[in-house]
């Protein structure tokens, strides 16, 4: 094996050679150079020498803590409240600016939740980086199933003998070759809030009923509607996926199962989906590493806004580490990345197991 | 248990006709063989029969109903096929009961007909394995009981044994044998191989291009073909064709001659042939054998000779430039090179029209 590699192969290996650099220059260095970088105070360009500070980027980053609120009271111990009933309590910054409590210096409220009259607040170090998480996650948990799913049922109607299935191929595939900045650009002027073609159609289709709003705009649907974009762009490189792993299951089984009475659904669940199951391991796992991985979505169409409810993990670290020149920041959250990926796929790859 | 009556039965895909009007009659308990060429349409036919390719026109009849238009489940079938077709991520247990748990069947009859159909198999001690635990026999087998559990008026077999190995093969021929026996089932069995027609039939029949070229237990077909292509296809070596004209006709024989064999009367089976016709006169290897030189009634020279042990295979080349296969029941040897004549009994050779020879292999 050995010899094979090494000397009868010269030829190979210098045809290897360019490829192989470029990956080594261009991946592998940056990964390690990742790792390094979180280590230090490194900017993109400074005057400064680069100095190790171990661990305090991460802790800027995670930094999270739990702070309790008590209502204001007046002198006879009545909870205050304002004009509209609220209770009033004392701001967090009181305790955040306050040298009685160092721990929490710097921090910012993320979000509060109430039991009885005290107030909870979450206080982070990085309230955005939160949030970024928060959103990436939520992307994965909405887009993985849903894209998976989607692709599956298109495989499944375009594994077909039909007259001009092809037609139907290339139509579901075709996203998948346009640039994702191009598809993003056009996904703009679709959720445009002024005069997007989602809100003419659906003004159009409930009679002027719909009103039409700023999709992109409205925190509350900004990352629903990148979701949806992604979702559809991408469906149709699964679905291929998904293709070829039912085409890679033997016709016989079918007609098995057809002489043995099974229905549609009896047929897809004993013989369909087993057969399935190494395709559906791979698709899982790429569609998370891809979810993971958003960010030329965000940065072509809100660059993580409105109120930084479409922060994703990947844009903050550009954002950081070009937009702020904080090439150890973001360096942190690519690594912080890269653990939440690997552990997810290796929890993923040992609940697939096969038996 | 039930007949099986194919009637006139048709297949096109699109403008190609690959069964063209067929009658077969299945008859309860029976086993029946079909055989042929690759690209026969035995294949097709019995697909037809379980429902999984449509049939054109023409009807058929299972237990006396017509299923033309019957979903495969409903037919009372079961089938088993080439490649096994047994569900990779399913134990055996399960595939045997695969049938019985698409149905709804309460745990108990499960339980009962898998144990019952793995008694029948000698199997008992695999039905909690994987099929990748299993060698190709043992496959074969779980696909057989996956059918016995069925309980089907008709068993099906798509060339059940051609995945496995030589020595495997013949076992699993006589386990299907004992089957049919034991479970007194009507069995239609697809295979290209004739051995396997020949050993397991109550009835073959011989199909080449969509047609039925004869129809009839094996040792009718073996000693009366009804014409070239079934002759030439049943036994193995395969029948010597002399290429013949024929001299005098008398009632029932004829008397043909060639430069390499001497003028000899035979049987005309039925076929009319007149004075000067060009014949094929039809010889199995068997039947033939060996004398001096100048003795019997073909003469030449050895070209090879085969020894297998308890028979020797020698090829003749005969005077006229022919060549003659010979199976001689002993074990001989012959020089290459050697004289010999070649006598055999007239009464078993077979005389036909010469027509285009039918010598695709099989």
């Amino acid at each position: 094996m050995a010899s094979k590699l090494t000397t009868s192969n010269r030829a190979g290996w210098g045809f290897a050679l360019p490829g192989f650099g470029l990956i080594a220059v261009f991946i592998v260095l940056p990964f390690f150079f990742a790792f390094y970088f979180s280590l230090t105070n490194q900017r993109l360009i400074s005057p400064n020498p680069t100095e190790y500070v171990g661990l305090d980027n991460y802790r800027s980053l995670l930094g999270l803590a739990v702070i309790t609120l008590e209502p204001e009271r007046d002198d006879a111990g009545q909870i205050l409240r304002d004009a509209d009933g609220a209770i009033e309590y004392p701001r967090v910054r009181t305790i955040t600016r306050s040298d009685d409590f160092p721990q929490y210096r710097g921090m910012r409220e993320w979000f509060r939740w109430h039991s009885g009259d005290t107030a909870r607040v979450v206080i982070a170090s990085d309230v955005v980086f939160m949030k970024a998480l928060v959103n990436t996650f939520l992307f994965v948990l909405v887009v993985a199933p849903v894209q998976a799913g989607l692709a599956l049922c298109l495989a499944l109607l375009i594994n077909q003998r039909l007259r001009g299935i092809n037609i139907y191929r290339t139509i579901y595939f075709m996203p998948v070759v346009v640039s994702i900045v191009v598809v993003s650009l056009l996904w703009r002027f679709i959720y445009d809030g002024n005069d997007g073609l989602l809100n003419n159609l659906l003004s159009a289709l409930s009679f002027g009923a719909f009103e039409g709003r700023d999709w992109l705009g409205d925190p509350s649907t900004a990352l629903g509607s990148i979701m949806a974009m992604s979702i559809w762009q991408a469906v149709g490189f699964h679905m291929v996926i998904w293709l070829s792993g039912l085409q890679t299951i033997s016709p016989t089984l079918y007609e098995a199962a057809d002489i043995e009475g099974a229905n549609r659904w009896q047929t897809f669940r004993y013989v369909t989906w087993p057969g399935l199951r190494n395709t559906a391991v791979l698709i899982l796992i790429v569609i998370t590493m891809q979810c993971f991985a958003l960010f030329a979505q965000i940065d072509v169409m809100t660059n993580g806004g409105p109120l930084d409810s479409t922060q994703t993990l990947v844009f903050q670290a550009v954002e950081r580490g070009y937009g702020r020149q904080d090439i150890s920041g973001g360096s942190a959250i690519s690594v912080i990345l890269f653990l939440i990926v690997l552990s997810i796929s290796l929890v993923q790859r040992w609940l697939t197991r096969g038996r | 248990m039930a007949t099986v009556r194919l009637r006139n039965l048709r297949k096109s895909f699109g403008a190609v006709e690959v069964i063209k009007g067929v009658d077969i009659d299945i008859e309860d308990g029976e086993f029946v063989v079909f055989v042929g060429p690759s690209g026969c349409g035995k294949s097709t036919l019995l697909r037809m029969i379980a429902g999984l390719e449509d049939i054109t026109s023409g009807t058929l009849e299972i237990d006396g109903v017509t299923v033309n238009d019957l979903a495969p489940k409903d037919r009372g079938i079961a089938m088993v096929f080439q490649t096994y077709a047994i569900f990779p991520h399913m134990t055996v247990r399960e595939n045997v009961a695969f049938g019985l748990t698409i149905a709804g069947a309460p745990r108990a009859e499960k339980e009962r007909k898998v144990a019952e159909a793995a008694r029948i198999l000698q199997m008992e001690h695999l039905l909690d394995r994987h099929p990748s635990q299993l060698s190709g026999g043992q496959r074969q087998r779980v696909a057989i009981g996956r059918a016995i559990v069925r309980d089907p008026k008709v068993f099906l077999f798509d060339e059940p044994l051609s995945n496995l190995d030589a020595a495997l093969r013949m076992d699993m021929r006589m386990e299907i044998g004992k089957l049919h026996q034991n479970l007194g089932a009507s069995m239609i069995y697809v295979t290209h191989d004739q051995v396997e027609a020949m050993t397991l039939a109550d009835k073959i029949v011989v199909l080449k291009d969509g047609e039925v070229m004869q129809t009839g237990t094996p040792m009718e077909l073996y000693h009366n073909p009804a014409n070239l292509f079934v002759a030439g296809f049943l036994g193995a070596p395969s029948m010597n064709f002399i290429k013949v004209e024929v001299g005098s006709v008398g009632p029932g024989q004829a008397t043909v001659r060639t430069p390499a064999l001497d003028p000899i009367d035979v049987p005309t089976g039925g076929r009319s042939f007149k004075g000067g016709d060009k014949a094929i006169l039809a010889v199995r290897p068997q039947y033939l054998t060996p004398t001096a030189p100048d003795a019997g009634m073909l003469h030449g020279t050895v070209a090879l000779t085969e020894r297998l042990g308890a028979e020797t295979v020698i090829d003749v080349t005969l005077r006229d430039g022919g060549s003659i296969i010979a199976a001689i029941a002993e074990d001989r040897v012959l020089k290459p090179g050697t004289e010999i004549g070649l006598s055999f009994d007239a009464a078993k050779a077979h005389l036909f029209a010469d027509e285009a020879l039918h010598t695709e292999p099989h």
